[in-house]
């Protein structure tokens, strides 16, 4: 029986990794205007969670995406716009916290280049045609 | 019109790309999201006793002239039991230490204290976790300079290890 013990206490880890603290309240209820809670969930969509990395924070049952939906809540309860939300959270973690990049920087880049490719394309393809006729 | 330089092109981008694709797997990955505050004044707060019988924490409590460090830790957290002999040697070192308990119960918090030592000055208890995201801090345990005059100079990610004790120090001492 004595072999079970560790086993089960490997099964019993993450649920002690989460912390033992209080859920804040506005991680998990909606806001009571549903305009207002379009717009949080909205933006929730859009930031990365820091703990689990690649999921965003509407997605992502860690802690720290509890808080962070929490704290998305009420600034807009607040009445804070969310692209300035974006922009408390960015002032925070930096360019990666946000899964909309900016038009500027490296993000321009990405911005930009599937239309210079679209241009370079039709430059090339215009070329073949002129040389077919 | 000579075009045939045109013909190594998708050679070219195709190596590009299989250069890029090399890279990402020969070089390590840092997945540290580290705080864009550095440089900046703490961030306003004020956080309860995470315990009985230790102080509260606010931002006016530090940077009132003398450099500390703010240890960021959780009773629930593996690697903040691993950095607590670490901690203790800064505080014989003279080194004045804040801390923020991170989602904690403060029967928690004072079975860790019992178990580990106590090296702060004055413990918050951060239970809902906002002062860490106002830190833009993105786990436990985290260790942040915190200059004279209340800057956050330095982050570290992860626990006090031995030979981060000396790095701590001199960063501390540099402050002054």
């Amino acid at each position: 029986m004595k072999i079970f013990v560790p086993i089960l206490l490997m099964l019993a880890a993450p649920a002690f990794s989460q912390g033992s603290g209080p859920t804040p309240a506005l991680a998990n209820r909606q806001l009571p205007d549903p305009a207002k809670e379009a717009e949080a969930t909205r933006l929730m969509h859009s930031l990365r969670c820091i703990q689990c990395q690649g999921q965003s924070i509407a997605d992502s049952d860690a802690s720290m995406a509890a808080t962070m939906r929490a704290e998305v809540r009420q600034q807009i309860v607040a009445g804070q716009k969310p692209e300035a939300i974006r922009v408390w959270m960015i002032e925070r973690y930096g360019e990666w916290v946000s899964f909309e990049p900016d038009f500027k920087g490296a993000g321009l880049l990405l911005w930009l280049t599937p239309i210079i490719l679209l241009f370079v394309s039709f430059w090339l393809a215009r070329g073949l045609f002129r040389r077919r006729t | 019109m000579n075009r045939s330089w045109l013909l190594w092109a998708p050679l070219a981008v195709t190596a590009c790309i299989g250069g890029l694709a090399t890279y990402g797997l020969v070089v390590p990955k840092d997945e540290q999201v580290r705080s864009a505050m550095i440089g900046q004044k703490l961030p306003e707060f004020a956080l309860p006793p995470a315990t009985q019988g230790v102080l509260p924490l606010s931002n006016t409590d530090m940077g009132d002239g003398k450099p500390r460090l703010l240890n960021i830790f959780a009773s629930w957290c593996i690697p903040c039991k691993a950095e607590a002999p670490q901690l203790e040697a800064l505080e014989a070192a003279g080194v004045e230490i804040d801390g923020i308990a991170i989602r904690d119960r403060p029967e928690d918090v004072a079975a860790f204290l019992d178990e580990f030592g106590n090296p702060y000055r004055r413990i918050g208890g951060d239970s809902e976790m906002a002062v860490q995201l106002k830190l833009g801090s993105s786990g436990v345990p985290e260790t942040y300079v915190i200059a004279a005059d209340g800057t956050i100079l330095f982050q570290h990610i992860g626990d006090i290890r031995t030979e981060h004790v000396p790095m701590l120090i001199e960063k501390l001492k540099a402050t002054k």
